[in-house]
């Protein structure tokens, strides 16, 4: 069975929604969203990176730290707090990353929204950042978590800049 | 105008954010057009559709022609596919982590089914 691919879009000017549709049960989904074994498997970052570690207190106030490795030993990572945990339905929180040794981003607030519909699972997930930049930079991150393959491009663009 | 990377992707997405502005840069991706001609299809007055295009110069996405009568408008549309590239990579990443997760999805699901498949004790 195949699914629909990944919808993004920018509904203001600080945000970006995404939106994609699971061929599974919700609690199944929200699972995998929630257990740090299940998530390693998963979600791995930009081209290139693996999950590493993930430190989880799943609840209203408690926090968490994800981390992933990239090419020639790049090291990055996302923590924050939690402030709703509605099992298998919402989850809201803050984030904040890490770049190596650099200092954290802003922080961004994200909400994940699980829905059921006829044994298939609709996920939106909407984050919203401080300002129209960070939500820039998030995009042209790549994947609002790998900052070293957008950093390459950003670096190959404003030579070509230069270059005019 | 040379705006720094981020001011210029962000002037590219609200140039695009309204209909009449998308529709005059389809219009222009066929060919240049004078500020008349552009304002011809629309319920709408040149100073309006002067104004639609201001923005769209700011964002890089429109120059204007020096001819002193006409000034005709041209699209420039590298602006365009940067703000399209960049939305795009960030979305095929996305795509290619929910693969995976569909995979780990399927595999979780035949695990459940075998499980209740076994004879209760």
């Amino acid at each position: 069975m195949s699914t629909a691919a990944v919808k993004v879009t920018t509904p203001t000017d600080c945000e970006i929604l995404i939106t994609r549709t699971f061929n599974a049960p919700r609690d199944l989904v929200w699972k995998t969203l929630s257990n740090p074994e299940l998530l390693k498997r998963w979600l791995f970052g930009p081209p290139g990176w693996t999950m590493t570690s993930c430190d989880e207190d799943q609840r209203p106030g408690g926090s968490f730290r994800w981390a992933w490795q990239g090419p020639d030993g790049a090291e990055m990572a996302m923590s924050g707090v939690y402030r709703e945990v509605v099992p298998p339905e919402r989850v809201v929180r803050t984030e904040r990353f890490e770049f190596g040794c650099g200092p954290q981003s802003g922080e961004q607030v994200a909400t994940l929204v699980l829905v059921e519909q006829n044994d298939k699972t609709i996920l939106t997930l909407n984050i919203i950042y401080p300002s129209k930049e960070a939500r820039d930079g998030a995009l042209q991150s790549g994947m609002d978590r790998g900052l070293e393959a957008g950093y390459e491009r950003l670096e190959q663009i404003l030579a070509e800049e230069q270059g005019k | 105008m040379q705006l720094a990377n981020s001011e210029q992707l962000n002037a590219t997405f609200i140039a695009l954010a309204d209909p009449t502005r998308r529709a005059i840069l389809a219009r222009l991706a066929t060919g240049d057009a004078s500020v008349m001609e552009l304002a011809e299809p629309f319920a709408m007055s040149q100073p309006a559709i002067s104004k639609h295009l201001k923005v769209l110069e700011r964002a890089g996405l429109v120059s204007r022609g020096r001819d002193a009568q006409r000034r005709p408008c041209r699209l420039d549309a590298k602006p365009l596919e940067e703000a399209t590239k960049w939305l795009e990579t960030y979305r095929q990443n996305w795509e290619a982590s929910f693969q995976r997760l569909d995979d780990l999805l399927e595999e979780m699901k035949a695990t459940t089914a075998k499980k209740s498949k076994r004879i209760p004790k």
